[in-house]
């Protein structure tokens, strides 16, 4: 398909379209301001004491400050970085692994395709954080055992994807003749089959995104986030909970505001790639 | 499959680098001490021993023992059990009803600013971390309004306890069940005023895939002839749509409540934590706080073993509702 062709796909594109643009450009907006952070940032997000405690929103610290002093806009500021670690090092880990695996279990079949198509159907079916919380409670807290955890459990999403993709390009014709011409398997797998999968895997890594960052909210308010000196949405808003009850709203409010900005940006990208890429791909992640 | 999935839990927990002993303590005892808890537990035995005693154990209904009570982990967890039940329950009606709902209206409605917003609704509440948004109706319909209660399962001294017929005691667990079994309408209100918040939260964020769901299917099934027949007899549209079409469009949703049910036990770990309800969820968060491995494997397994079991009575729903699906 030329580029041309696509562009015009995209710009035809409608509502779809639409999203991929709104979302693309809130996830933009929301890497370049935890990139920048240490620019823009006013105060040092883990100082404390740089103002009274508790303050509401005001001209000062427009979001407030929390219970030690720390000013809140500094804190939201930079709290994303740990959240886009864990989920930029997850889905690094789970679509190498889950795309290699899919592709092993479709093209050489048998009983390798049987047995890995049971054990990646058996983690699917699993509850996915009960599974990720024993596993970070086995390796315990931090940003690479967090990523490690939130990994195994989406590494069947690629699997499930590019296996049933593999298994339907690897009879089409034009994998048969370069089969006949003497290319090797490599050769097939790298320059024929990789290529068809890109579009599907994209659609799968943008959904993940989003998954893995509600993951790792949700293994940071069990406790198995990272270490309470860093500055992290996940852990104001668990620490913001205790405060809500006593009518400090702005702790937890705008970290999770900022979770729930971030999550829907990835999927509203995800779902929009997903009608103008593949429109059925979505029934299968 | 179910074999699988105990293999996996106990490959998890064994195999990943990490000693639970070792954990638990955190190097704060002596040696002979944690040797003496690994002998007790049966870590201290080859990985394969450790292997056939956990599947025979799991056969009996033997989850081992607490490393913080030793009280056996099979019976703390069935007691924690019936409330996840009845959160689950009573989410996946509201989720089902709620998203089925509105999925029809934006079927019906396709391409309008109507479909739109419910769309926008649908991916708002997928992103909502279920805690946040327990925390917001917590702090609005719970501290702000004094609506609903905050957290629990009952108010002290209205636990139900069910109805005796004969020599038999009868007893659910579920509190709104055996409220009624007892025919007390009061306590009955009370559980149900505590179930609201954590039902809508956790409803809320797993509704999204209701309505997706529903409208893709809708959108289908309302194109189909016998659609088109019916409205050409001059038959009310409500009674295509919610009749004949619904039915049609309803039987991949139903596949997909047992697909979610995994997502919705997941849901429930943090719905238990934020309204502290006492649930199997809120057992597995307390014991990682304490770093008791053996309940922590114990939950697990249980949440492994209620998904198997919820895609079997899928299974067979959709055998019932479709006769052309022959088990």
């Amino acid at each position: 398909m030329s580029r041309k062709l696509r562009f015009e796909s995209l710009a035809t594109g409608g509502a779809s379209a639409w999203m991929v643009v709104i979302g693309g450009v809130t996830i933009l907006t929301v890497v370049m301001m935890t990139v920048l952070s240490h620019y823009i940032s006013p105060f040092n997000p883990t100082a404390i004491n740089v103002g009274p405690i508790l303050q509401p929103p005001n001209s000062r610290f427009p979001l407030g400050t929390n219970h030690l002093g720390e000013d809140m806009l500094s804190r939201v500021l930079c709290g994303g970085s740990v959240m886009l670690q864990v989920a930029i090092l997850s889905v690094v880990i789970c679509s190498i692994t889950g795309v290699s695996i899919g592709l092993m279990s479709a093209y050489v079949g048998g009983f390798v395709g049987k047995i890995s198509s049971l054990v990646m159907d058996s983690i699917y079916a699993f509850p996915g954080l009960v599974l990720a919380i024993a596993i970070a409670a086995m390796l315990g807290p931090g940003v690479i055992n967090m990523a490690l955890a939130i990994a195994v459990v989406y590494v069947p999403s690629y699997f499930r994807v590019v296996r049933s993709q593999v298994l339907t390009v690897k009879e089409l014709t034009y994998v048969e003749a370069a089969r006949a011409l003497g290319a090797k398997s490599r050769r097939i797998i790298t320059r024929y089959i990789l290529p068809n999968l890109l579009p599907s895997v994209v659609v799968v890594v943008t959904l993940n995104f989003a998954d893995a960052i509600l993951m790792a909210a949700g293994l940071t308010f069990l406790g198995l986030g990272v270490p309470v000196s860093i500055a992290d949405w996940g852990w104001d808003l668990t620490y913001g909970r205790q405060l809500m009850f006593v009518g400090a709203w702005w702790v937890g409010g705008f970290p999770g505001f900022m979770i729930v900005v971030t999550v829907w940006g990835f999927t509203i990208l995800g779902e929009g790639l997903s009608e103008l890429l593949n429109p059925r791909l979505r029934e299968m992640v | 499959m179910v074999l699988l999935l105990l293999t996996l839990v106990f490959v998890i927990l064994r195999v990943i680098p990490g000693d639970p002993v070792l954990l638990h303590f955190e190097k704060n005892v002596s040696s002979e001490a944690m040797n003496a808890m690994r002998h007790e537990l049966g870590t201290d035995k080859p990985l394969l021993n450790q292997y056939v005693d956990y599947l025979w154990g799991l056969l009996h209904g033997d989850m081992g023992k607490s490393m913080i009570d030793y009280s056996p982990v099979s019976q703390q967890v069935m007691s924690a059990f019936p409330a996840t039940l009845e959160l689950a329950i009573y989410s996946t009606i509201f989720a089902v009803v709620l998203g089925v709902l509105l999925g029809v209206r934006a079927a019906c409605r396709f391409n309008s600013a109507q479909d739109h917003g419910i769309r926008a609704f649908g991916t708002i509440t997928y992103a909502l971390p279920v805690f946040f948004l327990g925390m917001a109706l917590q702090l609005i319909l719970g501290v702000g309004l004094h609506l609903f209660p905050t957290g629990g399962r009952t108010a002290i001294g209205m636990e139900p306890v069910g109805c005796t017929i004969g020599s038999f005691h009868i007893a659910t667990g579920l509190y709104t069940v055996d409220s009624l079994l007892e025919g007390n309408l009061l306590k009955f209100a009370t559980a149900l005023r505590y179930l609201v918040m954590p039902t809508v939260s956790l409803g809320l964020v797993i509704c999204g895939t209701f309505i997706r769901m529903t409208r893709t299917n809708m959108l289908e099934t309302l194109r189909l002839d016998f659609v088109t027949a019916g409205r050409a007899r001059g038959l009310p549209n409500r009674l295509i749509t919610y009749t004949y079409a619904l039915k049609n469009a309803f039987l991949p949703v139903l596949t997909m409540i047992g697909l979610q049910f995994a997502a919705l036990l997941a849901g429930a770990v943090l719905t238990e934590t934020t309204f502290s309800w006492p649930g199997l969820g809120r057992y597995l968060a307390g014991r990682i706080g304490f770093r008791d491995y053996t309940a922590i494997q114990g939950a697990v397994i249980f949440f492994g073993l209620l998904v198997a079991l919820a895609s079997l009575v899928v299974d067979l729903l959709y055998a019932y509702l479709d006769p052309r699906v022959r088990l």
